[in-house]
């Protein structure tokens, strides 16, 4: 009856096994990041969900269920259409902007000529000033009556601009100072893009007779797809998720010319704006706001397959 | 994509330009990049003279570019005006802790998802990943309602403990321990070596390079967020440079020569550390952009 454990006598215990088994040694590495990321992530985002069902408030610990309230009346609110519409202006001028202006930008800061190194670091720069700091600058350079940028363009007799303060002018002002504030980011990915061209299809391209700019848009143009689709992608979600710059230069002003939809659902869950009761219907909007960023992507991801060439 | 060495990024390997004939004493991209580090540097360079001007000087058209004679006491003005003190202490404990934090923990969830088979590994790693995709906004009322359960509102841990793992440096490094080669580790392995002196002791050493990078991403991050304190800070001795220059604009924003020797204190220490790290800033950056 004894014969199995008879015939491993020297054999480890069973709480042996289990401490040198993988299963628990698996565990035992990644449970302190698991735990936090399931705490602080995973549950969260269920919990969200919850909250969008809920009328909530979040100085009440009451919250009753009201079904899918929260989402039907989104499409009646004036104030989430005029958000959505300032998000989709917002993003059909910073991204194509940005993007353009970076690719060229990195073509330039690619060649090998004097002071290049000064030149890109004019340009990084702007990675490493927070979002705040550019806010401060930026109401400064744009001040109406004693900014520098009126100034600059007086003396080509433009201007003088309202900037932040213009109905027309904020959004736009907006877009310059967040370009300002990503030129770096999206030149280093171009950069790192363009460092992946191989110097042999220049050459040839070269050798054969091409015009610079045929060998630009024949050859590194196409090369460049992969991370033009990765910026679009990124710079997409990044201009809809706008927060920082509206709430702290413009409060969404002048009237509502640059609410934009995470600055309306910070209002409704946490400013007295609303009376701090709409954190549910907050929620309701910022679920929708995922599913739309994520159908973007998937939508750019999906174009992108068809326009882009990966080389393997 | 990830075959690119982006480490070399800063040096000087272009494209090669085909000899021809030469129409300026300088390559003709001098007359593009020269203007353009202009306007990017431009606004920077303003407030830092503007910090340096009087207060007349700052409310004169058109703008004083060049003040004469520096005022430098705006600094102390500056410091002594708001707690900055304070809040630079406040932010640099949030970002020390949160910094050393990501690299202890992301490096073991890392190494155990690089080099251990065990059970739920593919689940656990499949909802780590898939919580990258949802944006901030999703997660910040029931995050918030968290850290109001746990008594963490107005406090320094408010700002710590949702942030000590985060799921981009778990994956940045799980696909960093999966380039380095295996065997140093398996002979460590049969000399009786554990686990956590093999990570310690061979793979963090081979991995300097990669934890150099998160850690300044890290920094970056942490350094200048502002959403996340906005929400779980409102109390001026719990708030951080970035909540601290905030109620400066809103409290001096006539000072303007003080609120921008203000601004240019808050700015430095992540510029100086910038032009100290750049290259681990580049790749970082390179590195966050293959992660798509």
């Amino acid at each position: 009856m004894a014969t199995v454990e008879e015939a491993t006598p020297s054999g480890p215990s069973l709480a042996q096994r289990i401490w040198h088994s993988d299963n628990l040694a698996g565990w035992l590495f990644v449970l302190p990041a698991v735990f936090l990321v399931a705490l602080f992530s995973i549950f969260p985002i269920i919990w969200g969900f919850i909250l969008s069902l809920q009328k909530a408030s979040l100085l009440s610990p009451i919250r009753p269920f009201v079904g899918i309230d929260n989402y039907t009346k989104i499409a009646s609110d004036p104030h989430a259409i005029t958000a959505a519409r300032n998000a989709v202006v917002y993003t059909f001028l910073f991204v194509p902007s940005s993007i353009a202006i970076a690719m060229f930008l990195a073509i330039a800061l690619n060649q090998k000529i004097r002071l290049i190194r000064f030149y890109r670091l004019a340009v990084f720069i702007p990675v490493a000033v927070s979002t705040i700091a550019t806010g401060v600058m930026f109401l400064w350079v744009f001040d109406a009556t004693f900014g520098i940028a009126n100034w600059a363009l007086g003396q080509v007799g433009l201007g003088p601009f309202g900037w932040f303060n213009s109905p027309q002018g904020a959004l736009p002002s907006l877009v310059i100072m967040t370009v300002w504030g990503w030129l770096g980011f999206d030149t280093i990915i171009y950069l790192a893009a363009l460092q992946g061209v191989p110097h042999e299809l220049v050459e040839a391209a070269a050798v054969d007779g091409a015009t610079r700019w045929s060998t630009f848009r024949n050859v590194t143009l196409p090369l460049l797809g992969p991370a033009t689709l990765l910026l679009v992608v990124w710079s997409t979600i990044s201009a809809v998720q706008l927060f920082d710059e509206v709430y702290f230069v413009t409060k969404g002003g002048p009237l509502e010319h640059t609410s934009v939809p995470v600055f309306y659902i910070f209002k409704l869950a946490f400013t007295s704006s609303f009376g701090f009761s709409a954190a549910g219907y907050a929620a309701a909007l910022a679920y929708v706001l995922f599913l739309v960023i994520l159908g973007l992507t998937l939508a750019q991801f999906w174009l992108g397959k068809r326009v882009v060439h990966y080389s393997s | 994509m990830s075959a690119i060495d982006v480490s070399t990024l800063p040096g000087e390997i272009g494209m090669v330009e085909p000899p021809r004939r030469r129409w300026l004493p300088f390559s003709p991209w001098h007359l593009v990049l020269m203007p353009i580090a202009l306007v990017m540097l431009v606004p920077l360079l303003w407030v830092v003279m503007t910090s340096f001007e009087t207060l007349a000087q700052t409310q004169h058209f058109p703008p004083i570019l060049w003040p004469g004679s520096f005022q430098w006491q705006n600094y102390p003005n500056a410091l002594h005006s708001v707690p900055f003190g304070r809040w630079f202490w406040n932010t640099t404990v949030v970002t020390t802790v949160v910094v050393l934090s990501n690299l202890v923990l992301c490096a073991l969830a890392a190494y155990g998802f690089a080099r251990i088979k065990f059970f739920g590994k593919g689940v656990a790693y499949f909802f780590l990943l898939a919580t990258l995709m949802v944006p901030i906004q999703v997660v910040l009322i029931p995050t918030f309602l968290i850290v109001k359960q746990m008594h963490l509102l107005n406090t320094l841990g408010a700002l710590i403990v949702p942030n000590l793992a985060n799921v981009f440096g778990i994956f940045m490094l799980t696909q960093f321990f999966r380039t380095l080669p295996i065997e140093l580790e398996e002979a460590a392995r049969i000399d009786g070596a554990s686990r956590l002196k093999i990570l310690f002791v061979i793979v963090l050493p081979l991995s300097l390079p990669a934890l150099a990078t998160l850690a300044v991403i890290q920094f970056l991050w942490t350094w200048n967020d502002f959403l996340w304190p906005l929400v779980t800070i409102y109390k001026e001795n719990a708030f951080t440079l970035q909540l601290g220059l905030m109620s400066f604009q809103g409290s001096h924003a006539n000072d303007t020569n003080l609120l921008m020797a203000g601004n240019v204190m808050s700015m430095l220490p992540v510029l100086l550390l910038f032009i100290a790290a750049q290259r681990y800033f580049v790749r970082g950056i390179a590195t966050q952009g293959l992660k798509g």
